[in-house]
């Protein structure tokens, strides 16, 4: 299957959901077969419908004065932020040629990020009942999708970059009292996404190559 | 009357909880739209109704837990 990448680069959240929906739709219409989208967000705390107001910490003139937005998504999970320090991938894949299994795919999101984060030397795990990446017990990715007639949305969020993470304490990530890591706080050296972003680019293809099926009954 | 009923959604998952209905009862629906949605662990999943017709009877309101295979609503056909 052709997986076509997007890469948005630094871009509003609002912005990249547009796109999202623009090549949702292109997979739905089988205009696209699959698509992967990598881009980094400009500050902003996402908020699921079923997430509580209260996992917001800071004052509204905090997140102003930070320039920090607040919007409410159709993802999974609740709180989260996002800023240009974490490398965001999301996938757009007809899980009909995959598996009709949404745990299946989280784990496939949180595996394949896992293997991202190996090739620098870096073994984070997952925690049973708990979504996302783990080290110790410091959280370094973050997962929240959604699927609509099996074609998912959304995905994940690695962090990479130290200076990124002050602004996760302005929230409760997950809707828990959690600490966050990044690839460069576990490393203790500066990281150029750029480095990253090709590995997320090569891991998430291979896996989704690797593990296509025949079209599952729809 | 046409059930909507939860289906599969994946293995080991049992039930999952009504986060948004996109429709109110007594309303129109079309076929393929965005009837429900639907969470469990990190995920939503929309479901779309089965037929068009009229949203006659929400069986489980948002916030609600909902196995799979139990019916979440009925749709007039029409």
């Amino acid at each position: 299957m052709e997986i076509t990448v997007f890469d948005l680069g630094v871009i509003h959240f609002q912005a990249a959901w547009n796109f999202q929906k623009e090549i949702f739709r292109r997979v739905r219409e089988e205009e696209l077969a699959s698509a992967l989208i990598i881009c980094r967000h400009y500050p902003v705390i996402t908020q699921s419908r079923a997430a509580k107001k209260t996992d917001i910490l800071a004052a509204d003139e905090l997140l102003k004065q930070k320039g920090i937005t607040i919007l409410e998504v159709d993802r999974g999970g609740s709180t989260t932020y996002h800023g240009p320090g974490q490398l965001t991938a999301y996938p757009i894949l007809n899980l009909r040629f995959f598996h009709k299994d949404i745990h299946w795919y989280l784990r496939l999101l949180e595996n394949t990020a896992i293997d991202c984060l190996n090739n620098f030397g870096v073994f984070p795990r997952q925690i049973s009942g708990l979504s996302g990446v783990w080290y110790g017990q410091k959280k370094i990715a973050s997962i929240g999708i959604a699927v609509r007639n099996w074609i998912t949305c959304h995905g994940i969020s690695i962090n990479i970059k130290a200076d990124d993470l002050a602004n996760f304490r302005l929230i409760r990530p997950c809707g828990m009292d959690i600490e966050m890591a990044s690839l460069e706080t576990i490393l203790g050296r500066d990281i150029e996404i750029e480095d990253v972003k090709i590995g997320v680019i090569e891991n998430y293809k291979r896996a989704f190559s690797s593990r296509e099926v025949s079209l599952c009954s729809k | 009357m046409f059930k909507v009923v939860l289906p599969e959604l994946g293995v080991g998952i049992k039930k999952a909880m009504v986060s948004y209905w996109y429709f109110q009862e007594q309303e129109k629906v079309n076929e393929k739209d965005d009837l429900v949605e639907l969470t469990t662990d990190k995920a939503t999943f929309n479901l779309p109704s089965p037929c068009s017709g009229r949203l006659q009877q929400i069986l489980f309101r948002e916030g609600a837990d909902v196995n799979i295979g139990e019916v979440l609503g009925l749709i007039e056909e029409g």
